[in-house]
């Protein structure tokens, strides 16, 4: 084989294996596309599902799953936020943050069936909380919260040190430093983070069905249970209630993913452009 | 804080006092010590330039003034430093005020992710002004003092990164005539930036030295001969020892009849 054919032959192989990701990608969104397109109505989105096959609409499961992501957002961003603002800022660096540092990232590796089981026993059962929005929004919470640090610890880090200098030269404070030039500064890239999170909270599965319930329930109060869409899609396809229907709760929430994933993209190409 | 009023400021022969004396200074960064043994009075209303071979800790010597090393884990002072006759390393002082007094430049211009307006308005915000005619006028007459104000009036809402290198180095110092420093470190403030700007950071160091002591770093021989009053030149003999202040006098002389020989090998390029 001469120079010409092995270079050849290596550059269709790196492109095989790069193409594979995007079919990949490719064939299950067109899938769920194809099979979920004809159930999207206003109707599907807004109504009840009613009857043994659950037939109708999924609003009260699209409401909790954004019911409790919101809450969620609402628990895991100041927490997030605040402890990467500490340990980029003011902690020691040392052995106490290395600890907290590979404490987050294993957190991050715990299988969220895990974290729903240790919801359960803590929030739902120890606390008496019950099976409710906020149980799933805390054990939620726990899942993203490392995800929130690290990206905010990361941006945080990502602000130049000449940056600072300029704040610390006018003779601004270190908290007048941090919060009015380093995180605004940072602020595109924490909210990359929290989108990023969010689009994982969203799609969880395991963790809310331990802590959520499953009664289809139109939550108002945090103490509400109800059933996610991830959960709605489950039980339709295992149990063969409704197979169209999981297609197009399939097809819905892949779209919110999608959009929360795009937003984060726009945020950091729109923040780059701005400096420049 | 010194207050100069306009008939002082003529009186260009009234002899200069010292802003800055400096005493048997020894910096170290850790284990390294990076300066020894400096001793010398900055004089005021001047502008002094700090010259030498990369390393030799001018910059070093520079952040001590506004006590920016601080910022710096394991640094330490030994010696004395007095501003206007007072210690700034003195036990009561806080670096945080002492700040808006010595203003500083940096060599990569810094202006701060937010609207011209702002970047110059954030020292005034810190230190306590609100009101918008009073924070209008500040910027107004900053940008004014900065040789920028021209070129920005009509786009004070733009972002300050959207400003090229050289406008970006005037919009920073601006922003350090906004807090009304009497002290200005400049740490080669015209390294990065293209020629146009650098006459214009020359001319307004010129305009504003009869009010505030300057201090640059340059790597520049003609800039240095160009702008300074006084001229200080610093060299580490060997690496791993302290640097030192070789020799300190009127620019003039030290570039026409440098009395140290390593001076005058400095300046005629043969080393550094
Ligand atoms: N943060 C630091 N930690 C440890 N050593 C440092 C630090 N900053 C500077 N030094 C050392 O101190 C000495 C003086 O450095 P400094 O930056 O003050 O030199 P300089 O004269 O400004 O050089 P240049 O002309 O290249 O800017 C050098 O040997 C440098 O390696
Ligand atoms: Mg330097």
């Amino acid at each position: 084989m001469n120079k010409r054919t092995a270079n050849r032959l290596a550059l269709s192989v790196l492109w095989l294996c790069a193409g594979t990701t995007v079919a990949v990608l490719g064939a299950v969104i067109i899938y769920v596309f194809v099979n979920g397109i004809g159930q999207l109505s206003p109707e599907f989105i807004f109504t009840w599902p009613h009857g043994v096959n659950a037939e109708g609409g999924i609003w009260p499961t699209i409401v909790s799953t954004l019911y409790v992501t919101g809450l969620a957002m609402l628990i895991v961003t100041p927490i997030g936020v605040l402890a990467a603002v500490f340990l980029a800022e003011y902690a020691v660096q040392g052995r106490l943050v290395r600890i907290i540092r590979f404490a987050a990232d294993s957190l991050a590796s715990v299988p969220s069936i895990i974290m729903g089981l240790f919801g359960l026993a803590l929030f739902v059962e120890t606390m008496h909380i019950g099976f409710s929005m906020i149980s799933a929004a805390l054990a939620l919470s726990f899942l993203m919260l490392p995800i929130v640090m690290r990206t905010t610890e990361e941006a945080i880090r990502a602000v130049p040190k000449y940056i600072r200098w300029g704040s610390y030269g006018l003779g601004a404070s270190k908290w007048q430093t941090v919060s009015r030039i380093v995180i605004p500064a940072a602020m595109p890239r924490i909210l990359t983070g929290l989108i990023l999170a969010t689009g994982r909270a969203v799609g969880e599965t395991a963790v809310v069905i331990f802590t959520m319930g499953q009664a289809i329930n139109l939550p108002i109060s945090p103490l509400d249970s109800g059933r996610p869409m991830t959960v709605h899609l489950y039980m339709l396809a295992m149990e063969g209630i409704n197979l169209p229907a999981a297609y197009g709760t399939a097809l819905l929430l892949m779209i919110m993913i999608l959009f929360f994933n795009l937003t984060a993209r726009w945020l950091l190409r729109r923040n780059r452009r701005m400096q420049g | 804080m010194m207050h100069v009023s306009a008939d002082v400021r003529e009186d260009t022969t009234r002899p200069r006092a010292d802003k800055i004396s400096v005493k048997d200074l020894d910096f170290y960064y850790g284990d390294f010590q990076a300066l020894t043994g400096i001793t010398v009075g900055i004089k005021e209303r001047g502008v002094t330039a700090f010259i030498g071979p990369s390393g030799c800790g001018k910059s070093t010597f520079l952040r001590c003034f506004n006590r920016m090393n601080d910022l710096i884990p394991g640094t330490k002072v030994d010696g004395t430093i007095l501003v206007d006759g007072e210690d700034i390393y003195a036990p009561g002082v806080d670096p945080v005020d002492l700040r808006r007094r010595v203003g500083m430049i940096f060599q990569q211009p810094n202006p701060f992710p937010m609207s011209i307006y702002d970047n110059v308005a954030f020292g005034p915000r810190l230190h306590g002004v609100t009101k918008k005619p009073e924070l209008d006028e500040i910027v107004e007459r900053s940008l004014e003092r900065a040789n920028l104000w021209k070129e920005v009036k009509e786009i004070l809402p733009r972002g300050g990164l959207t400003l090229s290198g050289g406008q970006q180095q005037r919009l920073c110092i601006a922003r350090v005539l906004a807090v009304e420093p009497d002290i200005m470190l400049m740490d080669e403030p015209c390294s990065a930036i293209d020629p146009t700007s650098v006459q214009k950071i020359e001319d307004l160091m010129d305009e504003l030295k009869d009010r505030i002591t300057i201090i640059i770093v340059t790597h520049n021989m003609q800039q240095a001969a160009r702008v300074s009053d006084e001229t200080a030149f610093f060299l580490q003999e060997k690496t791993g020892q302290p640097a030192e202040m070789v020799e300190f006098g009127r620019t003039a002389e030290i570039f026409t009849s440098p009395k140290d020989r390593r001076t005058e090998d400095y300046i005629t390029g043969r080393f550094g």
